[in-house]
């Protein structure tokens, strides 16, 4: 894990924070509507979206019932292609193994596309430490890079950024990581994107090394698949001499035929488009043409781990999409920084306790990151039951008891009363003959004093309704 | 017909008008109605925090309490998808076929009374949220705008982002008090610039959220039960509605 992520606040408090950041809430609400609209006008145009989502989970269920065996099948494909696969249980093994493959180059920089694996494990961090400097090239993720930030959405990582605070920093940072921004730089998306552009060039041109991660890799060609918007991802996977992978070992699909599903279901489900712009795939090494090595490192990180939950395991589905956090009420609330994980949002919420265990705060907090309204389920072209996961790692939570005894205490004493209908009753007539004395608001610290932060408690009934019930229609009949 | 009201905890301490509401109602249709008092919580509560083991006692509790009816109605979308989606997942003995028995209010009327006019008479301009357990879990579509759109002097409007959650989430307004707050925010200026008087759902826990946050604003919008409205006929007292909402939270009495 990235050290950037640690020690971050619960989810609550983080969330706290960042919902009364109103520049942060506009510009998410706007981002995240936006794509919202766009993503559903592109599901609705295939009418056989159901069918294709479904298939999306089967081929996914299916490849992870026999994951190792098609792993193995990708190491040998790989290798006869000229590629070489390494093994990498966790981030620090794998933040190795790539070191020590750029150092054996004698390079001291790399490029790299954007990869959702290669933050999980912080490889950006450790490969400083040993002096090697990473240059992203994917343009929201230039300008996290630029503004020592981190990203908040796994599509668009610099949502919570608008286009003034980007004119800022590309003035103000690009000149100490490279080429400057032209002196005349305005905050017009074509003006922001040329000095990206130039900037990035004088990159993909001297760099002789990249790093990227993988979208899929096909276990019975060993080939890997990019699928990206914006071209620099080809140009390193194209340019360097030597290219090393990092990639989960969830991301294989068993033949060509399952690659089909996918490139419909992820272009409209995250950047609400028909077809992506680019999309690369290479096999190994091919003499004359592309890199001349090719490294695959296969990251675990603890999805064997997840995998060995019957519930859980489902996430491993996960295509990176990112229609999750567009739906989602409590990201577009709280922003993607409060998850204190690389995987924010829904996904965020239910992968990230996985991989890396519940023990730590922000870990227990993410499960009840959710309202569980569902519209993450909905959304996903996977079909992963979120809500259901959520509720799952609650319980995980909840056994573990770190943090919450007064809330099991709490909820054994009410379950107890719930199933002693007599004293119930007592407890409800109770409650409504003091009805005088409850106030609107609490004056007291605690839980229900947050609730009442904010809102006004209910008024309490002069009569509970079983007591109405008794009075005006007797005894409940029984039915049996 | 055996039919039995599951009123639900939240309604039967705190919204006892939405109880009353829906025994006139299912009368005035000539449905006898019972009251099993056996009945508690369905244990969503506990199920959504993490506690299993707690929610399958209630789980049993409700399935016993509703043993040997035809159907279990309740005006609760959220207690519905409980029985109707969870309970079959906990996977636990002694809760027979209850899932297939459970309706929410607006299911009954439509799909199994067959009627979406129930003679009611409301004449206020009314905007509706639609729960998201009813809306995503149970699939409740248009049931509740065609009941709506029968009443008599009842003008619906549209409620901007009626899809979007209130920010409830049971326990989740009481973890995470910011983002619920805010959602709740939200939601509260959709509906008022709706210009409906009334804000109309069929989950008692989102109203609350959302009535008490209006009422924290001191906003000209009442939160009121979908079952009140269907009960209501008397368009006198309709057509007088109380001089201060703000002090009856459960709106239009029954
Ligand atoms: S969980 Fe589903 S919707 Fe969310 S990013 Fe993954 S594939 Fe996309």
């Amino acid at each position: 894990m990235s050290g950037t992520y640690l020690g971050m606040p619960a989810f609550p408090e983080a969330a706290a924070v960042s919902t009364q950041n109103a520049q942060l809430r506009a510009n998410l609400s706007h981002a995240t509507r936006t794509i919202r609209d766009k993503r559903a006008a592109a599901v609705a145009e295939l009418t056989d979206w159901p069918e294709l989502r479904q298939s999306g989970r089967e081929i996914k269920d299916h490849t992870l019932r026999h994951l190792d065996r098609y792993l193995l099948q990708l190491e040998e494909a790989v290798t006869a292609a000229g590629g070489t696969v390494h093994w990498a249980a966790d981030a620090e093994e794998a933040n190795r193994i790539v070191a020590d493959l750029v150092k054996a180059t004698g390079e001291r920089e790399v490029v790299k596309v954007k990869s959702m694996a290669t933050q999980e494990i912080g490889l950006n961090e450790a490969l400083a430490a040993e002096g090697i400097t990473a240059y992203e090239t994917d343009l929201a993720e230039l300008i996290v890079q630029l503004a020592d930030d981190r990203p908040s959405h796994i599509l668009v990582p610099a949502i919570h950024r608008n286009r003034t605070e980007i004119r800022d920093i590309f003035a103000d940072r690009m000149a100490t990581w490279g080429r400057p921004a032209p002196e005349d730089l305005t905050d017009s998306p074509a003006h922001l994107a040329e000095a990206a552009r130039l900037h990035l060039r004088e990159k993909f041109l001297r760099a002789k090394v990249a790093v990227s991660g993988a979208n899929f890799m096909i276990a019975d060609t060993g080939t890997l698949v990019v699928v990206e918007s914006e071209g620099n991802g080809r140009m390193c996977l194209t340019l360097p001499e030597t290219l090393i992978s990092v990639v989960g070992i969830e991301k294989v699909l068993p033949t060509w035929n399952d690659l089909e599903v996918f490139l419909q279901l992820l272009p409209r489900s995250s950047t609400a488009e028909r077809m992506n712009p680019y999309t690369s795939l290479w096999t190994g090494t091919t003499a004359g043409d592309g890199p001349r090595h090719f490294h695959l490192v296969l990251l675990d990180n603890g999805r064997t781990d997840t995998l060995a939950d019957e519930v859980g395991r489902q996430a491993l589905r996960c295509i990176r999409c990112s229609a999750c956090l567009n739906v989602c009420p409590v990201y577009e609330r709280a922003g993607g920084h409060a998850y204190g994980s690389v995987y924010p949002g829904p996904i965020g919420a239910i992968l990230t306790p996985q991989l890396r265990g519940t023990a730590s705060e922000v870990d227990a907090s993410l499960p009840y990151a959710s309202t569980l309204c569902g519209a993450c389920y909905d959304a996903c072209p996977v079909a992963i039951d979120i809500p259901e996961v959520l509720v799952h790692l609650r319980e995980r939570v909840a056994e573990q008891g770190t943090g919450h005894r007064a809330e099991r205490a709490a909820l054994r004493a009410a379950t107890w009363l719930l199933d002693h209908p007599a004293a119930y009753t007592a407890a409800t007539r109770a409650a409504v003959g003091t009805r005088r004395l409850h106030p609107r608001r609490l004056p007291l610290p605690g839980p229900a004093k947050a609730w009442s932060d904010t809102r006004d408690l209910p008024a309490m009934p002069e009569q509970t309704f079983r007591d109405w019930w008794k009075k005006n229609r007797g005894e409940g009949k029984t039915a049996r | 017909m055996r039919v039995a009201l599951f009123v639900t905890c939240v309604n039967d301490a705190l919204y006892p008008d939405t109880g009353r509401a829906v025994v006139t109602l299912l009368e005035r249709l000539g449905v006898e109605v019972d009251f099993p008092a056996a009945q508690t919580c369905c244990g969503q509560p506990q199920f959504n925090t993490g506690y299993r083991a707690q929610a399958e006692r209630l789980a049993r509790r409700t399935a016993d309490a509703f043993a040997g009816y035809d159907y279990v109605v309740t005006p609760s979308g959220s207690c519905a998808a409980m029985v109707r989606d969870q309970y079959p997942g906990l996977g636990c003995a002694g809760l027979g076929d209850l899932p297939d028995r459970v309706y929410e209010l607006t299911e009954f009327l439509v799909d199994v009374l067959g009627v979406t006019d129930v003679g009611a008479c409301y004449p206020h301009t009314v905007t509706y949220h639609p729960s998201c357990h009813g809306l995503r879990m149970l699939g409740l579509g248009d049931r509740p705008l065609r009941l709506l759109r029968a009443v008599r002097g009842l003008e619906l409007v549209e409620l901007p982002g009626a899809q979007e959650c209130c920010g409830f989430g049971g326990t989740f307004a009481v973890k995470n008090p910011a983002v619920s707050a805010a959602m709740g925010a939200d939601k509260v200026r959709n509906a008022l610039s709706s210009g409906a008087e009334v804000l109309c759902g069929a989950d008692n826990s989102c109203l609350m959220h959302l009535g008490g946050t209006l009422r924290r604003q001191d906003a000209p919008l009442r939160t009121v039960h979908l079952a009140e409205i269907l009960a209501s006929t008397e368009p006198e007292a309709a057509a007088h509605p109380q001089p201060d909402a703000h002090a009856d939270p459960n709106g239009a009495a029954a």
